[in-house]
């Protein structure tokens, strides 16, 4: 809920975005709070990037009104751009410069000076763990090391909003969590998230409210919890079965399941049966004498909103 | 304004990285060009007779075509490969963008670090030229921003076409059946009345041309008003084009 007295610090209505006749973004609309932690959550090509680009005022609007810190963001670019912190989908470190040269050059153009700059280039160097690399070169940093550089230069002009697109793909996990973990105690410190993702898990983890875009549009909005709430059941059954079953789990085995779960989501391998009780669905399966190679309860997650509204699964 | 300078506070960061490897090209290339041609070359057309050159000893015609020839050489190679780089390599020009700095600031500082680099050049070739003792007249130190203004003349043109590349495969057409033809066919090496005449007229539309020839009318201290006037304004009218275009070309490859 917004505070009345707290302005959005982002505010999209109609937002739109052409490229040529492609709309990569249709019309959305969508509201950051300040101190919020807001994600995009959706597959390759959803126009994630896109709506990123226009937040960050390096893209402008096709159509529709966008407002940034209040700003407006094709008159007020360069003054909106002082106040926020970027992490683009693509590095765009300088591979011929060291870790620190990246962090303080990038801190003067924002009219830091030098001396400041290097204050700060340790401070954050500190931050992301990598105190000790500041006078090697970028080029040998491994992904997850770039990916923290590309954050502390973010927080060189110390923003109160920080947009990442896609902060921890292509990481491993480890590097994922140390991540997150930065992230985490950025919002404690008040720093308003706007960050993208096709990871569920990085969705549920960081984000207090999210939008789900597929296909230039927003399908649903609202907290990961709601959104299960809304669109999914408590719990799954998983129930896997050998290669080669493909149209017998399109069939639903013959209909012998009917009944068993609220909803029924045939997977290549597998079916999803969508139930308030796991346990007692594993019952009324083997009851109706379907033996499957293996089954699996779980609760819901982001991933069977997103196969709930689009039909597909969200990382191909 | 700042956004300029910043521009130029970057290049100064990586440059002082490379500045070694440049050094061959400030300082010995002209020391090798101007002994090479200019003496060794220069003392057989000197002995058949100056006629050809108006009296002129030949190390003193070619130094200033030289210092001319060079700054479009550099001009070029720093508004081919750079700006690509930069664009689609390094990303350079993203990075700055995402911060408050414009695409006219980032033009305008990567224009005026060439210009930097040129005015090294430029500066540095001509006290090689002194200590030859090719220089007949204090008005060659005006002939440096004028080499300047030659390397600008080709610079800002080609970083317009850059802009648009890509990949880097034009460039090796660029500098093949442009520059290196150019350098040689300009009046650098020999007056421009010695090419045949259906190729002279084409000369005098080069940029190069204007640059050698009042480069050199300063060093000789044979300027001429008009004729000066007229140089500058052909130098003067491919960079304000060149940057007319740039800015275009700029803008649709950086703001999507
Ligand atoms: N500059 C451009 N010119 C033309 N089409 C573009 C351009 N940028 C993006 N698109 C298209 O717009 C659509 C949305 O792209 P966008 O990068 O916003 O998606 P995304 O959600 O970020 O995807 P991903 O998860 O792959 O990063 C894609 O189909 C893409 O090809
Ligand atoms: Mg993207």
């Amino acid at each position: 809920m917004l505070p009345l007295s707290s302005q959005p610090l982002i505010h999209a209505r109609r937002l739109t975005k052409r490229f040529g006749s492609f709309t990569a973004v249709d019309g959305i609309d969508f509201d950051v709070a300040p101190g919020e932690a807001f994600g995009f959550l959706g597959p390759n090509g959803a126009g994630k990037t896109s709506t990123m680009r226009m937040i960050g005022c390096v893209s402008p609007p096709t159509g529709g009104t966008l407002r940034v810190l209040g700003m407006d963001p094709v008159a007020d670019g360069p003054r909106i751009r002082a106040r926020l912190g970027v992490v683009p989908q693509q590095d765009t470190l300088d591979e011929e410069l060291t870790v620190e040269e990246n962090l303080v050059i990038y801190a003067r153009y924002f009219d830091i000076p030098y001396r400041e700059g290097r204050r700060r280039a340790a401070e954050l160097l500190d931050f992301v763990q990598l105190a000790e690399r500041a006078k090697s070169e970028v080029e040998p940093l491994s992904g997850g090391m770039k990916r923290r550089l590309t954050i502390a230069r973010g927080l060189i002009n110390e923003p109160n909003l920080l947009l990442l697109d896609e902060p921890t793909t292509g990481l491993d996990p480890q590097a994922r969590h140390l991540l997150w973990d930065r992230l985490y105690r950025l919002k404690q410190r008040g720093v308003t998230l706007v960050l993208t993702t096709h990871y569920m898990d990085e969705a549920e983890q960081l984000c207090d409210r999210l939008v789900v875009m597929d296909k230039a549009k927003i399908v649903a909005e609202g907290s990961p919890r709601q959104l299960i709430e809304r669109y999914s059941t408590r719990e799954v059954l998983e129930l896997r079965f050998a290669p080669g079953a493909q149209e017998s789990l399109d069939g639903q085995l013959d209909g012998k399941l009917d009944g068993i779960a609220e909803r029924i989501e045939p997977l290549p391998d597998r079916l999803l049966l969508y139930t308030s009780d796991g346990d007692a669905a594993i019952d009324a399966v083997h009851a109706r004498g379907v033996e499957p190679e293996s089954v699996l309860v779980r609760r819901s997650t982001l991933e069977d909103v997103f196969l709930r509204l689009t039909g597909r699964t969200l990382v191909d | 304004m700042k956004g300029v300078v910043r521009v130029l506070e970057y290049n100064w960061m990586t440059y002082r990285r490379t500045w070694r490897g440049t050094l061959f090209f400030t300082f010995v290339q002209p020391v090798l060009f101007l002994a090479g041609l200019g003496l060794g070359l220069g003392g057989f057309v000197d002995r058949s007779g100056t006629g050809a050159l108006e009296g002129v000893r030949y190390v003193a015609f070619l130094a200033p075509g030289l210092l001319a020839a060079q700054a479009m050489q550099m001009a070029s190679f720093e508004s081919t490969y750079p700006i690509l780089g930069s664009i689609v390599w390094r990303r350079t020009y993203h990075a700055m963008l995402a911060t408050p700095l414009r695409v006219r600031e980032v033009l305008a500082g990567q224009l005026g670090w060439i210009a930097f680099r040129l005015a090294v050049g430029s500066v540095a070739f001509l006290l090689v030229i002194m200590l030859f003792g090719a220089v007949q007249s204090p008005l060659a130190a005006l002939a440096a921003p004028v080499a300047i203004l030659t390397g600008l003349a080709f610079a800002a043109p080609i970083m317009a076409f850059s802009a648009t590349l890509r990949t880097d495969e034009w460039f090796s057409a660029i500098f093949r059946f442009g520059i290196t033809p150019l350098f040689l066919f300009s009046g650098t090496f020999f007056p421009i009345a010695q090419l045949p005449d259906v190729i002279e007229p084409i000369a005098y539309l080069t940029p190069l041309y204007h640059g050698v020839a009042l480069a050199r009318d300063l060093s000789l201290g044979r300027a001429d008003l008009l004729a000066a006037v007229l140089h500058l304004a052909v130098l003067f009218a491919y960079f304000a084009a060149g940057v007319g275009a740039a800015s275009i070309t700029f803008r649709r490859r950086l703001v999507l």
